[in-house]
């Protein structure tokens, strides 16, 4: 890495830090458990990483690391999203409850 | 494919995982938040499986399979209640990945590592290896393989400091000269010790502030391992989900009224606590007055602790607020931001249990209202319920935001026995006059109170028989 890329690579870092401060200062205490299911599935993006390693070609080493990388961080990917999802699924307001309640009666005529 | 458009891909990518997060400050959108996040991952992985970079393809092909055939019984048949368990096992697994992905970086281009590329390998290296120790030892806590309770010795912290030293000076002498590769598995074996050792000493009231640091080190190693491969959605990716993490510590800590320091380094829950006082005398109550005494109330406010998850009360509250709210009672739901193990964790498991999400209120919305509350039932719950946390300094717990319980017209309290919390402290909430105590397991006796409930006449026929 160049200097210059670095000093990209931090430009970045800092901006990506601070949206991401503005966009989960919003996000509720009710949601704080999927928030960090779903931050786990994303930080499963070293699976990127894994995936050029192992795939790079450059010898044993490579393989059997990047193979294993890509094993761990692509479990952590998709069970973190699944899970995620499962939590949410589960998540319903009162009046959403009645709702699916009346609606068959008022299809019913 | 071109590395323009590779880069592009990555851009594209990075936008989703933002629409994630945003989509998820509101549930009626959360799940098409999860539906973006996914698509903007499986976009990332089709641009890097595309890129001129990769040229085998079968290792790739099996691992992915065997992650997936892993991660989908992880993701979809794990009960709610141990959830924090396994988002802390995933953040193992993640973090594995970059230590190995680091560790086999240095390998393949030692000695010719550049200064900069050599710090932020440093930093991969040592947050990776950390952040899957740390993680796999908060598994073990969750699970209960491990000693729930910290493991102290007299010297900890200066010992568990110079590890860390040695960790941070073996970095900065790999950034010196690369050739001293001999340094590199002993930074390897550092950071794997720091990061367990660090973990071992915390007990298990504080894992909902170690699961958020540790999830805030996973994405800072991810952010690091786009430096080190000049990857920008690596970069974007790690630093939203690290400053999720330090976002969730910060408030993980505020709500116990501790500092990081003190977390890390405090010990908490590790003294035996202050002098009891199991010999003053209780109330006790059973479920039939229980029942008769939520009937006749307007305002009764649930506070669920992880006791009722794990005694998988929670389907028999919801049976009793239901019951509740159909003769007439207002029903909340009082939810302490340490309630259950990880942020969040309570209303998960209330949500699991049908009851909507508009009846969960957080600490700062109820506690005005907790004066108006005719009853106030306990169940499961106890350092959060505290009133000692407001006066008592010589409380461990003092200075930490609770709910003011005692506030209410009266509480009953759902508990096994007379044992103390997580944390080991006394409550003296339980003493009061206006505290009644339900002694039971926490599923039967909810049931218990639900039937003589059902036996009582409808609330209308009640009134207007002592009207007459």
């Amino acid at each position: 890495m160049t200097k210059e890329q670095l000093e990209v690579g931090l430009y970045i870092f800092v901006l990506a830090s601070f949206l991401g401060f503005q966009v989960i200062t919003r996000i509720p205490g009710l949601l704080h458990t999927p928030l960090m299911s779903l931050t786990n599935a994303i930080s499963g993006i070293s699976l990127v990483g894994s995936l050029i390693l192992a795939g790079s070609g450059q010898g044993a080493l490579a393989s059997v690391f990047g193979a294993i990388a890509v094993f761990a961080s692509m479990t952590n990917v998709v069970s973190g999203f699944l899970i995620t999802d499962r939590m949410l699924k589960m998540f319903h307001r009162r009046d959403a409850q009645k709702q699916r309640a009346r609606r068959p009666q008022e299809r019913a005529p | 494919m071109s590395d323009f458009v590779l880069d592009l891909g990555y851009l594209v990518s990075a936008v989703c995982f933002i629409f994630a997060l945003k989509w998820l400050s509101d549930p009626m959108t959360a799940r098409r938040g999860v539906k973006i996040g996914e698509i903007g991952m499986v976009l990332a992985i089709i641009a890097t499986l595309l890129s001129h970079e990769i040229v085998q393809y079968q290792w790739i092909l099996i691992a992915l399979v065997l992650g997936s055939a892993a991660g989908i019984p992880l993701g979809l048949l794990v009960p709610m209640t141990a959830v924090p368990q396994r988002t802390a096992l995933s953040h193992a697994f993640g973090a594995l990945a970059v230590g190995l992905v680091g560790t086999a970086e240095f390998y393949l281009h030692e000695p010719d590592i550049g200064k900069v590329t050599m710090v932020a390998l440093g930093f991969e290296v040592l947050l990776g290896y950390l952040t899957f120790t740390g993680s796999l030892v908060a598994f073990g806590k969750l699970q209960g393989i491990a000693r729930d309770r910290p493991w102290i010795y007299k010297g900890q912290n200066a010992v568990n400091l110079s590890i860390l030293a040695v960790g941070l000076a073996s970095v900065g002498l790999l950034v010196a000269d690369p050739g001293r590769s001999m340094l590199f598995p002993i930074l390897i074996v550092v950071a794997l010790g720091f990061g367990a050792m660090l973990v071992i000493r915390i007990g298990g009231a504080d894992m909902p502030t170690v699961i958020s640091l540790l999830n805030g080190y996973a994405g800072l190693s991810a952010a690091m391992m786009g430096f080190v491969l000049d990857n920008k959605l690596l970069i974007i990716a790690g630093a939203l989900d690290g400053s999720s993490g330090l976002l969730l510590s910060i408030i993980m800590c505020r709500a116990m009224n501790r500092s990081f320091a003190n977390v890390l380094f405090g010990g908490f829950g590790a003294t035996e606590t202050v002098a009891r006082m199991e010999e003053l005398p209780v109330r006790t109550t059973s479920p039939e007055e229980t029942a008769l005494l939520l009937d006749s109330a307007r305002l009764v406010v649930v506070v669920p602790g992880f006791g009722a998850a794990a005694a998988q009360a929670q389907h028999k509250i919801r049976e009793l607020s239901d019951m509740l709210m159909r003769r007439g009672v207002e029903v909340r739901f009082a939810i302490h931001p340490v309630a259950g193990r990880m942020p969040g964790h309570m209303n998960v498991l209330l949500a699991e249990a049908n009851i909507p999400y508009d009846l969960l209120v957080d600490l700062d919305a109820i506690n005005p209202e907790l004066p108006q509350a005719d009853v106030v039932l306990v169940v499961g719950a106890n350092d959060v319920v505290n009133p000692a946390a407001r006066h008592d300094q010589h409380s461990p717990i003092y200075g930490m935001p609770i709910l003011d319980v005692d506030q209410a017209r009266s509480v009953v309290v759902v508990k096994r026995s007379m044992r103390s919390g997580f944390a080991g402290i006394d409550n003296e909430l339980f003493y009061l006059d206006k505290t009644q105590m339900l002694f039971g397991d926490a599923r039967e006796v909810i049931g218990e109170v639900v039937d003589e409930l059902s036996k009582l006449p409808g609330r209308a026929v009640a009134a207007a028989v002592s009207g007459i």
